[in-house]
Protein backbone atom coordinates (compact mmCIF):
# COMPACT_ATOMS: atom_id res chain seq x y z
CA UNK A 1 0.00 0.00 0.00
CA UNK A 2 1.32 3.63 -0.98
CA UNK A 3 2.29 6.20 1.69
CA UNK A 4 0.19 9.09 1.57
CA UNK A 5 1.76 11.36 4.60
CA UNK A 6 5.33 11.04 5.50
CA UNK A 7 7.31 13.12 7.85
CA UNK A 8 10.90 13.35 8.80
CA UNK A 9 12.55 14.85 11.83
CA UNK A 10 9.23 17.53 11.92
CA UNK A 11 9.76 19.96 14.50
CA UNK A 12 7.78 23.24 15.25
CA UNK A 13 8.61 26.16 17.62
CA UNK A 14 6.91 29.07 18.56
CA UNK A 15 9.11 31.85 19.70
CA UNK A 16 11.30 29.89 22.50
CA UNK A 17 8.72 27.46 22.74
CA UNK A 18 9.37 23.99 20.99
CA UNK A 19 6.30 22.34 20.73
CA UNK A 20 7.41 19.62 18.51
CA UNK A 21 10.94 17.99 18.26
CA UNK A 22 11.59 16.69 15.54
CA UNK A 23 9.33 13.37 14.41
CA UNK A 24 9.01 10.95 11.70
CA UNK A 25 6.32 8.59 10.66
CA UNK A 26 4.80 7.14 7.84
CA UNK A 27 1.13 7.05 7.05
CA UNK A 28 -0.39 4.41 4.72
CA UNK A 29 -3.32 4.87 2.26
CA UNK A 30 -6.60 3.52 4.12
CA UNK A 31 -5.48 3.11 7.24
CA UNK A 32 -6.39 4.84 10.45
CA UNK A 33 -3.45 5.96 12.07
CA UNK A 34 -3.43 7.47 15.67
CA UNK A 35 -1.36 10.30 17.71
CA UNK A 36 -1.59 9.83 21.09
CA UNK A 37 -1.05 11.78 23.88
CA UNK A 38 -1.85 13.84 26.49
CA UNK A 39 -2.67 17.87 25.62
CA UNK A 40 0.46 19.62 24.97
CA UNK A 41 2.57 16.58 23.41
CA UNK A 42 2.00 18.40 19.89
CA UNK A 43 -0.17 16.05 18.55
CA UNK A 44 -2.56 19.33 17.51
CA UNK A 45 0.58 20.72 16.17
CA UNK A 46 1.49 18.26 14.06
CA UNK A 47 -2.36 18.36 12.59
CA UNK A 48 -2.31 21.40 12.00
CA UNK A 49 0.60 21.57 9.87
CA UNK A 50 -0.51 18.67 7.72
CA UNK A 51 -3.89 20.38 7.28
CA UNK A 52 -2.26 24.01 6.49
CA UNK A 53 -3.39 26.22 9.16
CA UNK A 54 0.42 25.96 10.61
CA UNK A 55 3.73 26.57 8.38
CA UNK A 56 6.44 23.66 8.15
CA UNK A 57 9.69 25.18 8.68
CA UNK A 58 11.73 22.72 10.22
CA UNK A 59 12.22 19.16 8.95
CA UNK A 60 10.29 17.18 6.09
CA UNK A 61 6.74 16.86 5.09
CA UNK A 62 5.20 14.87 2.08
CA UNK A 63 1.81 14.87 1.23
CA UNK A 64 0.28 12.84 -1.34
CA UNK A 65 3.65 13.00 -2.80
CA UNK A 66 3.84 16.63 -2.16
CA UNK A 67 6.32 18.64 -0.19
CA UNK A 68 4.29 20.54 2.00
CA UNK A 69 7.30 23.93 2.47
CA UNK A 70 5.23 25.76 4.20
CA UNK A 71 1.64 25.83 3.84
CA UNK A 72 -0.50 23.18 2.62
CA UNK A 73 -1.85 24.46 -0.86
CA UNK A 74 -5.85 24.60 -1.65
CA UNK A 75 -5.82 21.38 -3.78
CA UNK A 76 -4.38 19.24 -1.28
CA UNK A 77 -6.97 20.54 1.28
CA UNK A 78 -9.32 20.40 -1.46
CA UNK A 79 -9.18 16.22 -0.60
CA UNK A 80 -9.07 16.44 3.27
CA UNK A 81 -11.53 16.81 5.36
CA UNK A 82 -10.89 18.22 8.77
CA UNK A 83 -12.47 17.78 12.44
CA UNK A 84 -10.82 20.28 14.12
CA UNK A 85 -10.03 20.05 18.04
CA UNK A 86 -12.93 23.15 18.53
CA UNK A 87 -16.27 23.02 16.84
CA UNK A 88 -16.19 26.30 14.28
CA UNK A 89 -19.48 25.16 12.79
CA UNK A 90 -21.10 28.19 11.70
CA UNK A 91 -23.34 29.77 14.48
CA UNK A 92 -25.00 31.77 11.78
CA UNK A 93 -26.33 29.17 9.52
CA UNK A 94 -28.50 26.46 10.36
CA UNK A 95 -27.35 22.71 10.28
CA UNK A 96 -28.00 21.85 6.95
CA UNK A 97 -27.02 25.39 5.35
CA UNK A 98 -23.45 24.49 7.74
CA UNK A 99 -22.84 21.71 5.14
CA UNK A 100 -24.57 23.68 2.12
CA UNK A 101 -21.79 26.45 2.91
CA UNK A 102 -19.16 24.72 3.37
CA UNK A 103 -19.63 22.23 0.29
CA UNK A 104 -19.42 25.70 -1.09
CA UNK A 105 -15.59 26.68 -0.74
CA UNK A 106 -14.79 23.12 -2.10
CA UNK A 107 -17.02 24.53 -5.04
CA UNK A 108 -19.83 22.12 -4.68
CA UNK A 109 -22.96 23.88 -5.83
CA UNK A 110 -25.88 24.36 -2.93
CA UNK A 111 -28.35 22.00 -4.59
CA UNK A 112 -25.65 19.10 -4.23
CA UNK A 113 -24.35 20.12 -1.23
CA UNK A 114 -27.88 20.23 -0.07
CA UNK A 115 -28.77 16.25 -1.25
CA UNK A 116 -25.50 15.09 -0.30
CA UNK A 117 -25.64 16.78 3.29
CA UNK A 118 -29.10 15.14 3.92
CA UNK A 119 -27.15 11.32 3.42
CA UNK A 120 -24.70 12.92 5.69
CA UNK A 121 -26.86 13.81 7.95
CA UNK A 122 -28.81 10.86 8.16
CA UNK A 123 -25.77 9.18 8.62
CA UNK A 124 -24.92 10.84 11.16
CA UNK A 125 -28.84 10.67 12.84
CA UNK A 126 -29.38 13.92 12.22
CA UNK A 127 -32.00 14.13 9.96
CA UNK A 128 -34.41 15.73 12.27
CA UNK A 129 -31.78 18.52 13.39
CA UNK A 130 -31.69 19.48 9.69
CA UNK A 131 -33.15 22.53 10.04
CA UNK A 132 -32.08 23.46 13.62
CA UNK A 133 -29.68 26.21 14.30
CA UNK A 134 -26.51 24.98 15.06
CA UNK A 135 -26.04 26.82 18.77
CA UNK A 136 -29.29 24.12 19.89
CA UNK A 137 -27.79 21.06 19.04
CA UNK A 138 -26.30 19.19 22.00
CA UNK A 139 -22.38 18.71 22.43
CA UNK A 140 -22.50 15.51 20.70
CA UNK A 141 -24.74 16.21 17.95
CA UNK A 142 -22.12 19.07 17.51
CA UNK A 143 -19.49 16.86 17.07
CA UNK A 144 -21.09 14.70 14.36
CA UNK A 145 -22.02 17.87 12.85
CA UNK A 146 -18.54 18.25 12.41
CA UNK A 147 -18.08 14.90 10.87
CA UNK A 148 -20.56 15.44 8.63
CA UNK A 149 -19.30 18.76 7.76
CA UNK A 150 -15.82 17.61 6.97
CA UNK A 151 -16.78 14.45 4.61
CA UNK A 152 -18.99 16.89 2.72
CA UNK A 153 -15.88 17.04 -0.02
CA UNK A 154 -16.00 13.17 -0.13
CA UNK A 155 -12.25 13.45 1.16
CA UNK A 156 -9.97 10.97 0.61
CA UNK A 157 -8.62 11.42 4.36
CA UNK A 158 -9.69 12.33 7.26
CA UNK A 159 -8.01 14.42 10.06
CA UNK A 160 -9.49 13.64 13.31
CA UNK A 161 -8.15 16.54 16.10
CA UNK A 162 -9.65 14.84 19.38
CA UNK A 163 -13.02 14.11 17.78
CA UNK A 164 -14.72 12.84 21.38
CA UNK A 165 -12.99 15.55 23.49
CA UNK A 166 -15.91 16.56 25.79
CA UNK A 167 -18.45 13.83 25.11
CA UNK A 168 -20.43 11.93 27.26
CA UNK A 169 -19.73 7.73 27.07
CA UNK A 170 -22.82 7.48 24.66
CA UNK A 171 -21.88 10.51 22.33
CA UNK A 172 -18.64 9.04 22.53
CA UNK A 173 -19.61 5.37 21.07
CA UNK A 174 -21.64 7.06 18.78
CA UNK A 175 -19.16 8.82 17.41
CA UNK A 176 -16.83 5.66 16.89
CA UNK A 177 -19.35 3.67 15.38
CA UNK A 178 -19.69 6.20 12.29
CA UNK A 179 -15.45 6.27 11.91
CA UNK A 180 -15.50 2.48 11.92
CA UNK A 181 -17.97 2.79 9.41
CA UNK A 182 -16.13 5.25 7.46
CA UNK A 183 -12.94 3.32 8.13
CA UNK A 184 -14.79 0.09 6.24
CA UNK A 185 -15.00 2.54 3.42
CA UNK A 186 -11.41 2.83 3.50
CA UNK A 187 -11.00 6.44 3.90
CA UNK A 188 -7.23 6.99 5.47
CA UNK A 189 -7.97 8.38 8.84
CA UNK A 190 -5.62 10.44 10.82
CA UNK A 191 -6.89 10.70 14.77
CA UNK A 192 -5.03 12.61 18.17
CA UNK A 193 -6.74 11.74 21.15
CA UNK A 194 -6.01 11.26 24.56
CA UNK A 195 -8.03 8.26 25.30
CA UNK A 196 -6.54 5.44 25.12
CA UNK A 197 -9.31 3.48 24.58
CA UNK A 198 -10.20 5.61 21.90
CA UNK A 199 -7.13 4.83 20.06
CA UNK A 200 -7.10 1.05 20.94
CA UNK A 201 -10.50 0.73 19.15
CA UNK A 202 -10.44 2.47 15.59
CA UNK A 203 -6.51 2.92 15.29
CA UNK A 204 -4.39 0.07 13.11
CA UNK A 205 -1.35 1.91 14.30
CA UNK A 206 -0.05 4.96 16.18
CA UNK A 207 2.10 6.68 17.75
CA UNK A 208 2.67 7.43 21.51
CA UNK A 209 3.44 11.44 21.92
CA UNK A 210 5.13 13.14 24.77
CA UNK A 211 6.38 16.77 24.86
CA UNK A 212 6.79 16.99 21.72
CA UNK A 213 8.48 13.06 20.75
CA UNK A 214 7.09 10.03 19.55
CA UNK A 215 8.27 7.80 22.56
CA UNK A 216 6.91 4.38 20.56
CA UNK A 217 4.83 3.23 17.50
CA UNK A 218 2.76 0.49 16.46
CA UNK A 219 -0.21 -1.20 16.33
CA UNK A 220 -2.14 -0.97 19.94
CA UNK A 221 -1.70 -4.96 19.94
CA UNK A 222 2.15 -4.77 19.29
CA UNK A 223 2.55 -2.04 21.83
CA UNK A 224 0.88 -4.06 24.48
CA UNK A 225 3.08 -7.06 24.12
CA UNK A 226 6.12 -5.04 23.44
CA UNK A 227 6.38 -2.76 26.06
CA UNK A 228 4.02 -4.35 29.12
CA UNK A 229 2.84 -7.97 30.08
CA UNK A 230 -0.56 -9.47 29.62
CA UNK A 231 -2.03 -8.92 32.69
CA UNK A 232 -1.81 -6.04 35.37
CA UNK A 233 -2.68 -5.62 39.17
CA UNK A 234 -3.11 -2.81 40.15
CA UNK A 235 -2.53 -2.07 43.96
CA UNK A 236 -4.57 0.25 45.60
CA UNK A 237 -2.57 0.75 48.91
CA UNK A 238 -0.43 4.25 49.52
CA UNK A 239 3.22 3.57 48.34
CA UNK A 240 4.28 3.87 52.50
CA UNK A 241 1.42 1.62 53.31
CA UNK A 242 3.34 -1.15 51.44
CA UNK A 243 5.25 -4.43 52.93
CA UNK A 244 8.75 -3.24 52.90
CA UNK A 245 10.34 -5.93 50.55
CA UNK A 246 7.68 -6.11 48.06
CA UNK A 247 9.79 -5.19 45.08
CA UNK A 248 12.01 -8.18 45.07
CA UNK A 249 9.66 -10.55 46.22
CA UNK A 250 7.16 -10.30 42.89
CA UNK A 251 10.16 -10.37 41.17
CA UNK A 252 10.52 -13.86 42.95
CA UNK A 253 6.80 -14.66 42.05
CA UNK A 254 7.66 -13.64 38.12
CA UNK A 255 5.79 -10.31 38.28
CA UNK A 256 7.11 -6.69 38.21
CA UNK A 257 6.51 -4.01 39.93
CA UNK A 258 6.04 -0.78 38.11
CA UNK A 259 5.42 2.77 40.16
CA UNK A 260 3.28 4.97 38.42
CA UNK A 261 1.66 7.86 39.21
CA UNK A 262 2.14 7.19 43.08
CA UNK A 263 0.62 3.66 42.74
CA UNK A 264 2.24 0.47 42.09
CA UNK A 265 1.19 -1.82 39.38
CA UNK A 266 2.03 -5.43 39.39
CA UNK A 267 2.80 -6.60 35.28
CA UNK A 268 2.84 -10.25 35.14
CA UNK A 269 2.04 -13.36 32.33
CA UNK A 270 0.21 -15.30 35.31
CA UNK A 271 -2.43 -13.04 35.87
CA UNK A 272 -4.47 -15.57 37.44
CA UNK A 273 -1.79 -17.37 39.17
CA UNK A 274 -0.33 -14.19 40.63
CA UNK A 275 -4.01 -13.16 42.10
CA UNK A 276 -4.00 -16.34 44.13
CA UNK A 277 -1.19 -15.81 45.89
CA UNK A 278 -1.33 -12.08 46.70
CA UNK A 279 -1.47 -12.48 50.24
CA UNK A 280 2.29 -14.21 50.05
CA UNK A 281 3.42 -10.53 49.11
CA UNK A 282 1.41 -8.95 52.06
CA UNK A 283 -1.28 -7.48 49.75
CA UNK A 284 -4.94 -8.18 50.43
CA UNK A 285 -7.43 -8.97 47.45
CA UNK A 286 -9.84 -6.74 48.18
CA UNK A 287 -7.25 -3.50 47.78
CA UNK A 288 -6.41 -4.96 44.79
CA UNK A 289 -7.68 -4.97 41.04
CA UNK A 290 -6.51 -7.53 38.23
CA UNK A 291 -7.33 -7.16 34.82
CA UNK A 292 -5.86 -7.27 31.73
CA UNK A 293 -3.11 -4.61 30.02
CA UNK A 294 -3.96 -2.22 28.05
CA UNK A 295 -2.17 0.63 26.10
CA UNK A 296 -2.99 3.15 29.33
CA UNK A 297 -0.80 1.29 31.19
CA UNK A 298 2.20 1.17 27.89
CA UNK A 299 1.44 5.24 28.18
CA UNK A 300 1.69 5.75 31.45
CA UNK A 301 4.73 3.36 31.87
CA UNK A 302 6.57 5.04 29.11
CA UNK A 303 5.88 9.14 30.10
CA UNK A 304 5.77 8.14 33.90
CA UNK A 305 9.48 7.17 32.97
CA UNK A 306 10.18 9.97 31.20
CA UNK A 307 9.10 12.55 33.98
CA UNK A 308 11.04 10.80 36.46
CA UNK A 309 14.35 11.44 33.96
CA UNK B 1 -11.10 33.61 -6.38
CA UNK B 2 -13.69 30.79 -6.43
CA UNK B 3 -13.47 29.79 -2.83
CA UNK B 4 -13.76 33.80 -2.33
CA UNK B 5 -17.15 34.21 -4.20
CA UNK B 6 -17.97 31.05 -1.69
CA UNK B 7 -17.22 32.86 0.89
CA UNK B 8 -19.69 35.80 -0.15
CA UNK B 9 -21.80 33.47 -0.88
CA UNK B 10 -21.81 32.58 3.02
CA UNK B 11 -22.47 36.26 3.99
CA UNK B 12 -25.37 36.69 1.62
CA UNK B 13 -27.44 34.21 3.29
CA UNK B 14 -26.59 35.25 6.21
CA UNK B 15 -27.06 39.00 5.45
CA UNK B 16 -30.89 38.29 3.75
CA UNK B 17 -31.97 36.60 7.08
CA UNK B 18 -31.12 39.70 8.94
CA UNK B 19 -31.71 42.20 6.18
CA UNK B 20 -34.36 43.58 8.13
CA UNK B 21 -33.34 44.44 11.40
CA UNK B 22 -29.89 45.29 9.56
CA UNK B 23 -31.91 48.12 7.44
CA UNK B 24 -33.59 49.72 10.29
CA UNK B 25 -30.58 50.47 11.93
CA UNK B 26 -28.57 51.42 8.76
CA UNK B 27 -31.40 54.15 7.09
CA UNK B 28 -32.82 55.41 10.80
CA UNK B 29 -28.96 56.79 11.76
CA UNK B 30 -28.50 58.94 8.42
CA UNK B 31 -32.35 59.68 7.70
CA UNK B 32 -32.72 61.60 11.75
CA UNK B 33 -28.99 63.68 10.05
CA UNK B 34 -30.70 64.59 7.11
CA UNK B 35 -33.90 65.50 8.74
CA UNK B 36 -32.00 67.30 11.82
CA UNK B 37 -29.44 69.00 9.75
CA UNK B 38 -31.71 69.26 6.95
CA UNK B 39 -34.57 71.17 8.29
CA UNK B 40 -33.23 72.26 11.07
CA UNK B 41 -29.96 73.87 9.85
CA UNK B 42 -31.69 74.27 6.57
CA UNK B 43 -33.86 77.02 7.94
CA UNK B 44 -30.75 79.32 8.68
CA UNK B 45 -28.68 78.03 5.59
CA UNK B 46 -30.29 79.46 2.21
CA UNK B 47 -28.07 78.38 -0.05
CA UNK B 48 -24.97 76.03 -0.24
CA UNK B 49 -22.71 75.66 -3.40
CA UNK B 50 -25.79 76.97 -5.52
CA UNK B 51 -28.08 74.80 -4.05
CA UNK B 52 -30.49 74.24 -1.06
CA UNK B 53 -29.20 73.01 2.15
CA UNK B 54 -30.58 69.84 2.10
CA UNK B 55 -30.22 69.14 -1.28
CA UNK B 56 -26.61 69.73 -0.62
CA UNK B 57 -26.23 66.98 2.35
CA UNK B 58 -28.40 64.56 0.76
CA UNK B 59 -26.05 62.47 -1.36
CA UNK B 60 -23.27 62.84 1.41
CA UNK B 61 -25.85 60.65 3.49
CA UNK B 62 -25.68 58.20 0.28
CA UNK B 63 -22.30 57.61 0.86
CA UNK B 64 -21.81 57.93 4.55
CA UNK B 65 -24.41 55.48 4.82
CA UNK B 66 -22.86 53.19 2.81
CA UNK B 67 -19.43 53.90 4.45
CA UNK B 68 -20.70 52.89 8.09
CA UNK B 69 -22.13 49.91 7.21
CA UNK B 70 -18.92 48.46 5.10
CA UNK B 71 -16.83 49.79 8.27
CA UNK B 72 -19.40 48.01 10.55
CA UNK B 73 -19.51 44.70 8.00
CA UNK B 74 -15.53 44.66 8.20
CA UNK B 75 -14.44 45.83 12.29
CA UNK B 76 -17.35 44.23 14.31
CA UNK B 77 -18.41 41.74 12.60
CA UNK B 78 -15.23 40.69 10.57
CA UNK B 79 -13.82 40.46 14.15
CA UNK B 80 -16.13 38.25 16.05
CA UNK B 81 -15.99 35.94 12.77
CA UNK B 82 -12.27 35.64 13.36
CA UNK B 83 -11.74 35.30 17.30
CA UNK B 84 -15.37 34.09 18.57
CA UNK B 85 -17.01 32.72 16.01
CA UNK B 86 -13.87 30.67 14.48
CA UNK B 87 -15.23 30.95 10.80
CA UNK B 88 -12.13 31.71 9.26
CA UNK B 89 -10.33 29.69 10.91
CA UNK B 90 -13.23 26.79 9.51
CA UNK B 91 -12.28 27.78 6.03
CA UNK B 92 -8.63 27.64 5.93
CA UNK B 93 -9.34 23.77 6.89
CA UNK B 94 -10.87 23.82 3.53
CA UNK B 95 -9.23 24.84 0.23
CA UNK B 96 -9.44 28.84 0.88
CA UNK B 97 -6.26 30.91 1.48
CA UNK B 98 -5.74 33.87 3.57
CA UNK B 99 -6.39 35.83 0.41
CA UNK B 100 -9.90 34.38 -0.31
CA UNK B 101 -10.99 34.84 3.39
CA UNK B 102 -9.80 38.69 3.19
CA UNK B 103 -11.34 38.91 -0.86
CA UNK B 104 -14.62 37.49 0.69
CA UNK B 105 -14.79 39.74 3.51
CA UNK B 106 -14.14 43.11 1.09
CA UNK B 107 -16.51 42.12 -1.51
CA UNK B 108 -18.91 41.92 1.30
CA UNK B 109 -18.26 44.82 2.71
CA UNK B 110 -18.69 46.15 -0.95
CA UNK B 111 -22.16 44.38 -1.33
CA UNK B 112 -23.25 46.42 2.08
CA UNK B 113 -21.58 49.30 1.08
CA UNK B 114 -23.75 49.38 -2.07
CA UNK B 115 -27.13 48.30 -0.58
CA UNK B 116 -27.03 51.01 1.73
CA UNK B 117 -26.16 53.52 -0.58
CA UNK B 118 -28.97 52.42 -2.70
CA UNK B 119 -31.47 52.51 0.08
CA UNK B 120 -30.52 56.03 1.24
CA UNK B 121 -30.68 57.03 -2.52
CA UNK B 122 -34.07 55.67 -2.36
CA UNK B 123 -34.65 57.61 0.76
CA UNK B 124 -33.55 60.74 -0.57
CA UNK B 125 -35.42 60.57 -3.73
CA UNK B 126 -38.57 59.67 -2.08
CA UNK B 127 -37.78 63.29 -0.12
CA UNK B 128 -37.72 64.69 -3.95
CA UNK B 129 -33.55 65.42 -4.08
CA UNK B 130 -32.74 63.26 -6.94
CA UNK B 131 -32.99 65.54 -9.79
CA UNK B 132 -30.39 63.60 -12.31
CA UNK B 133 -30.83 60.55 -13.94
CA UNK B 134 -26.80 60.26 -13.57
CA UNK B 135 -27.98 58.69 -10.00
CA UNK B 136 -28.38 55.40 -11.96
CA UNK B 137 -24.68 55.10 -11.92
CA UNK B 138 -24.00 55.31 -7.95
CA UNK B 139 -25.08 51.88 -7.40
CA UNK B 140 -21.93 51.05 -9.92
CA UNK B 141 -19.45 53.95 -8.45
CA UNK B 142 -20.47 52.60 -4.93
CA UNK B 143 -17.73 49.67 -5.57
CA UNK B 144 -14.61 51.95 -5.55
CA UNK B 145 -15.16 53.01 -2.03
CA UNK B 146 -16.22 50.03 -0.61
CA UNK B 147 -13.26 48.40 -1.30
CA UNK B 148 -11.38 51.33 0.40
CA UNK B 149 -13.10 51.16 3.48
CA UNK B 150 -13.68 47.53 3.92
CA UNK B 151 -9.91 46.72 3.47
CA UNK B 152 -9.15 50.24 5.63
CA UNK B 153 -11.18 48.35 8.32
CA UNK B 154 -10.09 44.61 8.26
CA UNK B 155 -6.23 45.93 8.29
CA UNK B 156 -7.06 47.51 11.72
CA UNK B 157 -9.81 44.48 12.51
CA UNK B 158 -6.75 42.22 11.78
CA UNK B 159 -3.93 44.13 13.92
CA UNK B 160 -5.87 44.52 17.01
CA UNK B 161 -6.34 41.89 19.57
CA UNK B 162 -9.22 43.11 21.35
CA UNK B 163 -12.85 43.81 20.34
CA UNK B 164 -13.09 47.11 22.69
CA UNK B 165 -10.28 48.62 20.09
CA UNK B 166 -12.65 48.69 17.82
CA UNK B 167 -13.93 52.02 19.16
CA UNK B 168 -10.94 54.27 18.34
CA UNK B 169 -11.08 53.20 14.95
CA UNK B 170 -14.45 54.41 14.66
CA UNK B 171 -13.76 57.46 16.77
CA UNK B 172 -10.48 58.20 15.77
CA UNK B 173 -10.95 56.91 12.15
CA UNK B 174 -14.01 56.67 10.60
CA UNK B 175 -16.29 59.57 12.65
CA UNK B 176 -13.05 61.94 11.53
CA UNK B 177 -13.84 61.26 7.77
CA UNK B 178 -17.37 61.55 8.35
CA UNK B 179 -16.98 65.23 9.63
CA UNK B 180 -14.58 66.25 7.43
CA UNK B 181 -15.56 65.00 4.43
CA UNK B 182 -17.54 67.54 2.75
CA UNK B 183 -21.09 65.79 3.96
CA UNK B 184 -22.27 68.88 5.96
CA UNK B 185 -20.26 71.75 4.92
CA UNK B 186 -18.18 72.32 1.58
CA UNK B 187 -14.65 71.14 2.09
CA UNK B 188 -13.64 74.67 0.21
CA UNK B 189 -14.53 76.76 3.45
CA UNK B 190 -11.66 74.49 5.28
CA UNK B 191 -7.83 75.71 5.89
CA UNK B 192 -6.02 74.89 3.04
CA UNK B 193 -4.26 72.40 4.76
CA UNK B 194 -7.33 70.86 5.64
CA UNK B 195 -8.30 71.16 2.48
CA UNK B 196 -5.13 69.02 0.72
CA UNK B 197 -5.61 66.60 3.84
CA UNK B 198 -9.26 65.78 2.26
CA UNK B 199 -7.75 64.12 -0.66
CA UNK B 200 -6.54 61.07 1.67
CA UNK B 201 -10.01 60.77 2.72
CA UNK B 202 -11.90 58.26 0.84
CA UNK B 203 -14.93 59.71 1.97
CA UNK B 204 -14.59 63.56 0.36
CA UNK B 205 -13.91 61.55 -2.91
CA UNK B 206 -17.00 58.97 -2.72
CA UNK B 207 -18.95 62.29 -1.41
CA UNK B 208 -17.91 64.35 -4.23
CA UNK B 209 -18.92 61.80 -7.04
CA UNK B 210 -22.06 61.10 -5.67
CA UNK B 211 -23.35 64.78 -5.01
CA UNK B 212 -21.57 65.08 -8.90
CA UNK B 213 -23.89 62.00 -9.64
CA UNK B 214 -27.21 63.37 -7.64
CA UNK B 215 -27.16 67.05 -9.02
CA UNK B 216 -25.92 65.95 -12.23
CA UNK B 217 -22.64 68.13 -12.32
CA UNK B 218 -20.65 65.62 -14.49
CA UNK B 219 -17.03 66.80 -14.76
CA UNK B 220 -13.70 65.25 -15.30
CA UNK B 221 -12.90 66.01 -11.70
CA UNK B 222 -15.26 63.34 -10.97
CA UNK B 223 -12.48 60.36 -12.79
CA UNK B 224 -9.89 62.04 -10.64
CA UNK B 225 -12.03 60.96 -7.20
CA UNK B 226 -12.25 57.62 -9.18
CA UNK B 227 -8.72 57.19 -9.84
CA UNK B 228 -7.90 57.99 -6.07
CA UNK B 229 -10.28 55.64 -4.47
CA UNK B 230 -8.94 52.88 -6.95
CA UNK B 231 -5.15 54.26 -5.91
CA UNK B 232 -5.81 53.74 -2.43
CA UNK B 233 -7.42 50.47 -3.04
CA UNK B 234 -4.54 48.94 -4.49
CA UNK B 235 -2.14 50.37 -1.87
CA UNK B 236 -4.38 49.08 0.94
CA UNK B 237 -4.93 45.54 -0.73
CA UNK B 238 -2.04 43.54 0.80
CA UNK B 239 -2.31 45.18 4.30
CA UNK B 240 -4.97 42.78 5.71
CA UNK B 241 -3.86 39.65 4.04
CA UNK B 242 -0.99 40.62 6.13
CA UNK B 243 -2.08 40.90 9.37
CA UNK B 244 -4.58 37.91 9.47
CA UNK B 245 -2.06 35.72 8.08
CA UNK B 246 -0.47 36.73 11.28
CA UNK B 247 -3.83 36.07 13.41
CA UNK B 248 -4.53 32.96 11.95
CA UNK B 249 -1.61 30.97 10.46
CA UNK B 250 1.01 29.78 13.48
Amino acid sequence: MSCVIRAENLAKSYGNFRALKGISFKIRKGECFGFLGHNGAGKSTTMRMIYGLSTVDEGYLEVIGEIIKPLTPPHIKQIFGIVPQEDNLDPDLSVIENLEVYGGYFGITRKAARAYGQELLDFMGLTDKINVNVEMLSGGAKRRLVIARALINKPEIIILDEPTTGLDPQARRLVWQKLRRLKEDGVTMLLTTHYMEEAAQLCDKLVLMNDGLILAEGSPEKLVNQYVLPFVIEVRVSLDMLPSGINKKIEEMGGRAEYIVDSLFIFTKDGKGLWEKLSEIGLKQDTCYLRPANLEDVFLKLTGRRNEE
Amino acid sequence: MKVALGILKRHLIVFRRTLWSNMVFNVLEPFLYLSAMGFGLGAYIQNMEGMSYMQFIAPGMVASAAMWAATFECTYSSFVRLHYQKTFHAMLAGPATVADVVAGEVLFGIVKNIVFGIVILVVIAAMGQVPSVWSLLIPLFLVFPGAVFSLMALSYTGIISHIDYLNYYITLVTTPMYLFAGVFFPVSSMPMWMQNLAWLNPLYHSVEVCRGLVVGNISIVLWQHVASLTLFSIILAAVPVYFLKKRLIS
